[in-house]
């Protein structure tokens, strides 16, 4: 209870936008370390995949929010739409990694795209993402009315779940750490599911 | 009989490995600077610079020692390789273990530099220092009904960290033809760069073809078995549809989650443009025919 009080009390009086400049340190340093050769033999793969990783942490990190606050009684909901904007933002490095540096070549790209059901997936994910990060300010809001901006945002749901199908299914062989990534998603969403408490009828 | 044949890619195997980074330094540079910023050509072939060893080791797919690329180099160094033995059982006239010294007992070692395609495309160039399996295979002998021959990774859960975990059907095993294993480009690599073969790529003995994909090039080989059936391949059994038994290099047949006509190669940084991906990694002219009236769309 004194944890979450002294954490309650640092977020509040903690603003939201150093989350944005914190949060993007990590893109510039990894890219960084790539164009001089620190990334070891092979860059562009690190790069892609590390980009991909901390988009999909951050995505579940953004969802676990509401259920803190719920069941832990920790509110970190001002944290929540920078949260959300960064993982878009890395979804969006993840991806222009893959078109510029890795497949390089457009009709490969589109090839790809329609052809491989992992990269298939990876796409919807990112145009899912992409109306929330474009309305993830006050004014948008405001226009929207809060009802249907919330609709709007329970995109994300399905944004994290196409993320975590993407990365077990361009994984090699029976590996645990997609699985878990996997299994994070499906039971954060689950536990925003609503559901049905209808009295079992009894027979007899 | 050793030297059936002939590096195409030549370098002086006394030049230091100094000279390789500064020729892959030069490289880099050029293409930073937008020289060498199309695509190379198959021409340039020959132009062909050998990896970096330390691209080399720390670059691998050894997923008994955990599934990352730098996880070999990091935990391989606990296996065990002295002392090694192989078994080589199966349809031979002189079956029995092998150990390591009796193995190389009359093979003559050679370097030979590789192209190295990795089914996940991407590629290197490596100097291995090896033998030829036919020595090895006409040693034993071999009796007249066998087909195939089967091999068979070391499976050590105390020294081998990845196995832990079921990501593959533990030992690695993977197999070849007969004739593709008599193949005179087909070596038993035993180093790379003039030293003994690092733990993380496949420590002491390890099987090299150079024109089929790097996980048939099995490591750490335990057992080595002739046989009149299709051995048992590892990533073929996982996925039959992914990893075909056959695996040669083509550039036509696309991987079912990746295209396989381009490669990315390795050491070549950040910006680094992709090649296009040769026909059995380039050595057609002396494998295309072991498949002759093969349909390579069928037989993957």
């Amino acid at each position: 209870m004194i944890l979450t009080d002294t954490i309650n009390g640092a977020a509040r009086r903690l603003p939201a936008w150093p989350i944005y400049i914190v949060g993007l340190i990590p893109a510039g340093w990894l890219f960084y370390l790539g164009a001089t050769n620190q990334l070891g033999p092979e860059p562009v793969k690190v790069l892609e995949h590390e980009y991909g990783l901390i988009a999909l942490q951050l995505l579940v990190g953004g969802l676990a929010i509401t259920p803190l606050r719920k069941y832990a009684g920790l509110n970190l909901l001002k944290f929540r739409r920078a949260i959300g904007v960064l993982s878009f933002l890395y979804v969006a490095f993840h991806l222009l990694v893959w078109l510029v540096l890795d497949v390089q070549i457009l009709s490969e790209i589109i090839k790809d795209i329609y052809k491989r059901p992992y990269i298939t997936i990876g796409m919807v994910g990112f145009l899912v993402m992409l109306p929330l990060a474009l309305t993830s300010n006050n004014w948008s809001v405001r226009k929207l009315g809060a009802v249907t901006w919330r609709r709007l945002h329970q995109l994300t749901y399905g944004a994290v779940i196409l993320g975590a199908v993407h990365f077990v299914m361009l994984s090699k062989g029976f590996q645990l750490e997609p699985l878990l990534y996997l299994a994070a998603a499906l039971g954060l969403v689950a536990l925003r599911v609503k559901w049905n408490r209808r009295p079992v009828p009894q027979n007899g | 009989m050793a030297g059936r044949w002939k590096n195409d890619l030549t370098y002086n195997d006394v030049t230091p490995e100094a000279v390789f980074l500064n020729r892959r330094q030069l490289i880099a540079g050029a293409a930073a600077a937008g020289v060498a910023g199309t695509i190379a050509s198959p021409a340039m072939a020959e132009e062909l610079v050998p990896n970096s060893f330390e691209d080399i080791t720390n670059y691998c797919n050894f997923y008994e020692f955990g599934t990352g690329k730098d996880d070999p180099a990091r935990y391989a160094g606990a296996l065990t390789t002295q002392p090694w033995s192989i078994e080589i059982d199966g349809m031979v006239d002189n079956p029995g273990t092998y150990s390591f010294e009796q193995v190389m007992d009359g093979m003559a070692v050679e370097e030979r530099i590789y192209r190295f395609r990795c089914v996940e495309a991407w590629s290197m160039v490596v100097p291995w220092n090896g033998f030829e399996l036919a020595d090895l295979l006409e040693k034993v002998g071999v009796q007249s009904g066998a087909k195939y021959v089967a091999f068979e990774t070391a499976y050590r859960p105390d020294e081998m960290r990845g196995v832990a975990f079921p990501v593959l059907d533990w030992p690695y095993r993977e197999g070849l033809r007969l004739d593709e294993a008599m193949h005179p480009l087909t070596m038993m690599a035993t180093g790379l760069y003039g030293k003994p073969m690092p733990n993380q790529n496949g420590a002491p003995i390890r099987l090299v073809v150079p024109w089929k994909y790097g996980f048939k090039s099995i490591k750490s080989i335990v057992r080595i078995t002739l046989t009149d059936e299709e051995p048992f391949a590892s990533w073929n059994q996982a996925n039959p549809r992914e990893y075909g038994f056959y695996s040669n290099v083509n550039p036509e047949v696309d991987h079912p989650r990746w295209s396989q006509a381009t490669e990315r190669v390795i050491g070549g940084g950040l910006f680094a443009r992709r090649q296009p991906t040769l026909m059995f990694n380039g050595y057609e002219d002396e494998v295309a025919s072991l498949y002759e009236g093969m349909d390579l769309t069928k037989f993957i």
